[in-house]
């Protein structure tokens, strides 16, 4: 359990070395730097802004195009392919492609236009197909819609509101018009309350139709083409045919260029890398002939930059003392296991400089409890042997997923561990395959829990489920303890420490005894009268020393008192507290009786071949299933319990992770030859 | 058939039909939610996805205390119900999952929203958005527990 000790160091070399130095910084990626405001007149920092922008443009102009290329040439690596991590490159090779980025630049460029092209052919089939929609209405029209009549005659086409009929249409002038008989109604569709109509009549009577019609509400259509309905629908067809020909083409010429994605993804990178070189330039503080850098490295690390620093470039390292006020940044260093939940600390919030690292303790209890709240050996021999494999499969993976799986490759073996101590195994899927399809009769379970089966004695397990929870969050008091000790606070230690270890020891140690946790547990002790009297004794002297000192920093003491006697109050937080610990118990039964569920639905076919084809079926589905939704509980469970009841004794967060000035590559990882 | 059987089956329809309600209900509007984010940010879809699914276990805790009642009361096991207190006391045992399943689920599935909305606006946060959740569903768990605790223990 440690937090890396930094290093704040001061570099100070000649301007003509600037970029080398960054590069070489951003190579080793161990050195975080400090950008703080310029408060000397005589330094002054170079503009980058315009050349860094350029660069991301490009990084974001290839990602764009890697997309467009995943779009239409998709990588056949599926699901695999987020644990994958990133492509190896030699560094020959990305040297080579990199000389070439003008090249990449152009055929990025050329993908994209491509893409442009291909949503430009879709929005002029979209509007064909408005077009189309507008026009079928007008399909049995045999004329140009804007056709107004012939010499001899009058034609008008247009709509009607409501539904009509032809017989009613003729009704309609013929009401306005008695005498007029020369007039040829046709009704061509009706939709949305509205009837399309053309009528024709002779050129003479044309106002007296126009009338009639206009009293009843005839409009002309709004848009109206000059070319027969069913030709301009054609017409409009054929367009649509052509640009989906168009948009094929398109997608092939982008597909033919899949070929290139590894030089655009070394080129995005290496854009990427580039602008994050030149933000980093752009902050340096510089004076006439040199610039200056300053930082924070690992001290382990310190030398070795110091060294190449000064051999490679001249430059003049200096080791700088840390200032009051300076937030120094985190890094963890843990061992092998340990090192593996560090994600779990991070995302509640890593400690701060000076604070003590609680992920080795931490890593304990959560490899403890969260074998217990899953408590199933097949269950757990299964997440060992899929975590093992992906690791095992992917080695390039990338670091905090590899670590999350190692983690649940842990957490594994301690679910097997706890699955075999209360009989789980798959739930009772010995027993239920022995029934049901060898005949057995014999005694159950066939496989005996090595400790006791909690669904037959739970509240036994409650009771060992509070003791772990007392331990737990015991150990949290300790490391409190231990960080007084470190800043040489003995009072606070006794007082906020040790008062309350013994007041709540001293309070377990008179609870056991009494009738009430006899009556609750089934189990009875009976203490000499000598450890009855310590139990009271520490319990009081806990008790007094809280009272009086919980409230130190005031002088006053009444408020003193109060302050303490408010403390004290807090014992209902550590009840509550450890009865949190009750959900090691409910989680694993759980699981255990969900399996059970399982593998009874599974056997209700009997057995036989059907009854093993039902079975298998019913068990893989329901295992998926099951296991999904507990090995997700009893993560976040394990999690709260951590954050929650553990932290809560002792832990803030509150530091800052270490970032270091590094490549920022996304796509790939640049192996170097010697 | 004892009206005490009728009681104790009661009970035990109770606790997966509430508390699968609830979770039907805690689940519905976290995966719409859910569905919100993943339209602007596919990549967010496991996140959200564990977030929408933490609501569900309620349902799971209700029918784990349907089973282990079943197979006490002469349905899937053990014995018969006889009297009708004893049916009563099956069915007051499933009560606390049933009633704390239902409206436990229905906040948390609120909560699960409002963590979703920490994970579309913030993915690195995911750590603690999910335990938002996580802290309703302790009644849950202890509902549950004093229903198995009660229905194991019921004198026989």
């Amino acid at each position: 359990m440690a937090i890396v000790k930094m290093q704040k160091i001061s570099i100070c070399a000649h301007k003509s070395n600037r970029k080398a130095v960054l590069e070489t910084l951003q190579s080793m990626g161990v050195m975080q730097l400090i950008t703080e405001e310029l408060d000397d007149q005589e330094l002054m920092r170079m503009d980058t802004a315009e050349a860094r922008s350029n660069f991301l443009k490009n990084a974001d102009l290839a990602d764009q195009a890697l997309a467009v290329l995943n779009q239409y040439a998709p990588e056949n690596k599926g699901f695999a392919a987020s644990l994958a991590g990133k492509t190896e490159v030699s560094r020959t090779d990305y040297s080579k492609s990199v000389g070439e980025h003008k090249k990449t630049m152009a055929v990025v460029r050329q993908v994209l236009k491509e893409e442009k092209a291909i949503s430009e052919c879709r929005g002029i089939i979209q509007s064909d197909e408005n077009q189309i929609g507008a026009l079928t209405p007008w399909l049995g029209l045999d004329v140009p819609m804007t056709f107004q009549g012939t010499y001899k005659t009058a034609a008008f086409i247009g709509s009607v509101p409501g539904t009509v009929d032809e017989a009613q249409l003729y009704a309609l002038i013929r009401d306005k018009e008695p005498e007029l008989t020369t007039v040829s109604c046709e009704v061509l569709s009706s939709q949305n309350d509205a009837t399309n109509i053309s009528v024709l009549c002779l050129d003479k009577d044309k106002d007296k139709v126009e009338s009639a019609l206009r009293a009843a509400g005839f409009a002309r259509p709004a848009q109206a083409s000059a070319k027969v309905p069913a030709e301009a629908k054609a017409e409009l067809e054929k367009d649509i045919e052509e640009q989906k020909k168009q948009i094929s083409q398109l997608e092939a010429a982008i597909a033919s260029k899949a070929g290139k994605r590894g030089d655009m993804e070394i080129a995005a990178d290496f854009y990427r890398t580039r602008a994050e070189k030149y933000r980093m330039l752009g902050t340096i503080p510089q004076s006439k002939r040199v610039f200056f850098l300053e930082g924070w490295v690992p001290a382990e690390s310190a030398d070795r930059l110091a060294k190449v620093m000064e051999d490679r470039f001249g430059a003049v390292v200096g080791m700088e003392e840390t200032r009051e006020d300076e937030v120094v940044p985190t890094a963890l260093h843990n061992n092998k296991f340990s090192s593996n939940f560090e994600g779990v600390l991070a995302s509640y919030g890593l400690p701060a400089q000076g604070k003590a690292d609680p992920t080795f303790i931490m890593s304990l209890f959560y490899f403890f409890f969260f074998g217990m709240m899953l408590s199933d050996a097949g269950y757990g021999i299964l997440m060992v042997i899929g975590c093992f494999a992906a690791v095992r499969m992917f080695p390039k993976m990338e670091e905090g997923m590899k670590k999350f799986l190692n983690m649940f490759f842990w957490c594994g073996i301690s679910t097997t561990f706890w699955g075999f101590m209360f009989g789980g195994f798959f739930g009772d899927v010995i027993d239920v395959v022995a029934k049901t399809f060898f005949g057995y009769t014999g005694p159950t379970p066939i496989l005996k829990p090595l400790w006791f089966n909690p669904l037959e004695q739970p509240m036994q397990l409650l009771i060992w489920c509070l003791l772990f929870g007392v331990i737990h969050l015991f150990a949290g008091l300790g490391i409190k303890g231990y960080e007084y000790l470190k800043q040489g606070d003995a009072v606070g230690f006794v007082s906020d420490i040790v008062a309350w270890y013994m007041f709540l020891v001293g309070l377990i140690l008179m609870l056991l005894p009494s009738d009430i946790f006899a009556g609750i547990s089934g189990m009875t002790f009976q203490f000499p009268a000598w450890l009855n009297l310590v139990s009271k004794v520490i319990t009081i002297a806990g008790l007094v020393i809280i009272l009086l000192m919980s409230g130190r920093a005031n002088k006053n003491w009444g408020l003193r008192i109060a302050l303490g006697a408010y403390d004290i109050y807090g014992v209902t937080s550590w009840l509550s507290d450890v009865l949190s610990y009750s959900r090691l118990l409910a989680l694993g039964l759980a699981t255990g009786v969900i399996a059970q569920v399982i593998n009874m639905m599974g056997s209700m076919a009997g057995g036989g071949v059907f009854g093993a084809i039902v079975f298998i079926l019913v068990f893989v589905v329901g295992t998926a299933l099951n296991m999904a939704i507990n090995v997700l509980g009893a993560y976040v469970h394990t999690n709260r319990l951590q954050y929650v009841e553990f932290f809560g004794k002792f832990y803030d967060g509150g530091g800052e992770a270490f970032t270091p000035f590094q490549t920022a590559n996304k796509y790939i990882e640049i192996k170097e030859e010697n | 058939m004892s009206m005490g059987m009728v009681l104790a089956l009661f009970g035990a329809v109770l606790s997966t039909a509430l508390a699968g309600m609830g979770s039907a209900w805690g689940v519905g509007v976290a995966g719409r939610a859910a569905a919100g984010v993943v339209s602007e940010d596919p990549n967010q879809f496991a996140k959200v996805l564990i977030l929408q699914l933490l609501p569900g276990t309620q349902g799971i805790y209700g029918l784990l205390v349907t089973f282990i009642t079943l197979s006490q009361i002469g349905i899937l096991g053990g014995a018969q119900v006889a009297d009708t207190n004893t049916g009563l006391m099956y069915l007051l045992a499933c009560l606390p999952i049933a009633i704390v399943g239902l409206f436990s689920a229905y906040h948390q599935g609120m909560v699960s929203v409002a963590s979703i909305g920490i994970v579309a606006k913030k993915p690195d946060q995911f750590g603690k958005a999910m335990l938002f959740p996580a802290m309703v569903e302790t009644y849950a768990i202890l509902a549950l527990l004093i229903s198995i605790l009660s229905i194991t223990n019921i004198p026989r």
